[in-house]
């Protein structure tokens, strides 16, 4: 039976796997030990589940566990990899590219530094999404230090080219960091066939708890440093101090053990299943994909819906959970940047919906949503001046709007 | 953020939706917005030689709070003088549908309406425009 609302917003986040759970719940009451407490058992046993957890994340990322630093999510690991590799390397040089499309905790770590004497060089993306690698070429100079780019898109799903741009900035001596939050879990992520120097995820968008993250750091070829950015007990080999959150850790861990056994069968059955909702929407009107639909995400979709506005689309479309490029308040009537920068004029932007998919998205609600979407678009188009122009056949470039 | 039972209402079973003939001379049009802020506004009004709305229709790209304003505008409108209507405040509309401070301008936006309708009607029967103060949203 289907139960309202369905969730369709796992880009956001996921919800946890009751496995995950699972294994948490003796680390809260029982074993709840200081995995820094090395002078009895309960310290140990925390440690003892703290390296397990260490092999899972680092098993599914082809890593070895040594190269594992558990934060508090992916913002913090963000800004330990940027900040922490500027401020090791400056004297090397203090160029650092990236994209404009990547995730504001990358962005805004950019921006930071740059206040600091960084030169930071956003790079734009074509229309489907995806770097030109001879921008980045022509981008590196001998002062570079760190690519930053972010392996799936959390708005549109697009994969970057990740070993071709590892290679081109290990080709001119420089340091490459993803943030894979939305890619790891979903897709294969290999450290070492993609030539990652430093890495990003989190717990929470696959299947884990929230307040967990991880970064991986590269300890051989290059043996990577940062420096860290909280002070204290010197933790994670001095990268990252604080009381290990040890059930979150172990939630993590299962995760990602979960996430490297199922996730074969995960994006095989979810982007049969994106494709249907995809397919199915774009036989409404004037509707588009947006990015690149062979580089995606297996389980996500980003659609424009021309004439209707994102934030009064999702009112109508009832008992489900989306997310739109649009945000309709005074503080930002800005549309997403990311679309933005794919080229898309501010209508589509504000036109645009995003579905994620997840590990318990069935079928059934995928019809549900293919009906409850089609007929909220149907329904605001008959409400829409703009719809009712176009089918007109009036050119609505051709209006002066009076800007407001 | 939470949409109030009112704005749900007038969402989900928006009043007064359609198009009148602009091409009339009692016809009055106003096109408020733009696309490429998320929201356009057209609203219309009929008015019978007493100077009475006797009809009003709208339709409106735009989110739940702009779709809700102008379906309440067009409400408010029937049966209204014109003199009376232009006196109609966004404050009102925020008031009666309870919105909060970040969608106020989508009640700012049908004011404007309202009021580009009414112009639009003066003009059509020879009477000058209102000066209208220029809002900002």
């Amino acid at each position: 039976m289907l139960t309202t609302p369905i969730y369709l917003d796992n880009n956001a986040t996921t919800p946890m796997d009751p496995r995950v759970l699972e294994a948490m719940l003796p680390y809260f009451t029982q074993k709840f030990g200081n995995a820094a407490s090395r002078n009895h058992p309960f310290g140990w046993v925390a440690e003892e589940a703290v390296d397990y957890a260490r092999e899972q994340v680092a098993k599914l990322i082809g890593a070895s566990e040594k190269e594992i630093i558990f934060t508090s999510g992916a913002t913090e690991s963000d800004n330990l990899a940027i900040k922490g590799v500027y401020e090791m390397y400056k004297d090397k040089g203090n160029h650092i590219i990236t994209l404009t499309t990547e995730h504001k905790a990358v962005l805004d770590t950019c921006k930071h530094l740059e206040k600091l004497g960084a030169q930071v060089t956003y790079l734009e993306v074509e229309s489907d999404g995806l770097l030109d690698l001879q921008k980045l070429e022509a981008a590196m100079t001998p002062q570079t230090i760190l690519v930053s780019v972010m392996y799936g898109n959390n708005e549109i799903g697009v994969i970057q080219p990740i070993k071709e741009i590892s290679a081109i900035a290990h080709k001119h001596g420089a340091l490459f960091f993803s943030d894979a939050t939305q890619a790891v879990g979903k897709i294969p992520v290999n450290v070492n066939e993609d030539g990652i120097d430093l890495m990003a995820f989190t717990g929470h968008k696959m299947y884990g708890p929230k307040g967990v993250g991880a970064l991986y750091v590269r300890r051989k070829n290059p043996r990577v440093k940062v420096t860290s950015q909280m002070d204290g007990g010197g933790h994670e080999r001095g990268m990252r101090s604080g009381t290990l959150n040890v059930p979150g850790i172990v939630g993590f861990g299962k995760a990602c053990e979960l996430c490297q056994l199922e996730m074969e069968q995960d994006a095989k059955r979810l982007s049969a299943l994106r494709d249907k909702l995809e397919n199915s929407l774009l036989e409404l009107e004037e509707s588009y994909v947006n990015g690149n639909k062979q580089n995606r995400l297996p389980h996500t979709t980003n659609i424009s819906f021309k004439y209707v506005e994102g934030e009064g689309l999702m009112m109508a479309m009832k008992d489900m959970a989306v997310s739109s490029g649009s945000a309709c308040t005074s503080a930002s009537l800005e549309p997403s940047y990311v679309l933005k920068n794919l080229g898309l004029s501010d209508d589509l932007a504000h036109s645009s919906i995003r579905f994620g998919l997840g590990r318990f998205t069935t079928e059934e609600e995928v019809d549900f949503a293919i009906e409850n979407t089609k007929k909220a678009v149907n329904h605001l188009r008959e409400l829409s001046p703009l719809w009712e122009m176009f089918k007109e056949g009036i050119d609505l470039d051709s209006i002066e709007w009076a800007e407001h | 953020m939470a949409y109030s039972d009112k704005v749900i209402d007038h969402y989900s079973n928006p009043r007064n939706v359609g198009t009148l003939d602009k091409s009339k001379k009692n016809v009055g049009t106003g096109l408020v917005g733009a696309p490429e802020c998320g929201d356009v506004m057209r609203l219309q009004i009929e008015v019978d030689e007493n100077n009475i709305i006797t009809d009003a229709k709208f339709k409106t790209f735009g989110c739940g709070s702009a779709i809700a304003s102008s379906s309440l505008a067009t409400e408010w409108l029937k049966g209204k003088s014109i003199d009376d209507a232009i006196t109609i405040d966004n404050m009102d509309i925020v008031e009666e549908l309870a919105l909060p401070p970040v969608k106020i301008h989508c009640s700012v936006l049908a004011e404007d309406a309202i009021k580009s309708a009414i112009n639009d009607y003066r003009v059509k029967n020879g009477l000058p425009a209102l000066e209208l103060e220029k809002s900002h949203h």
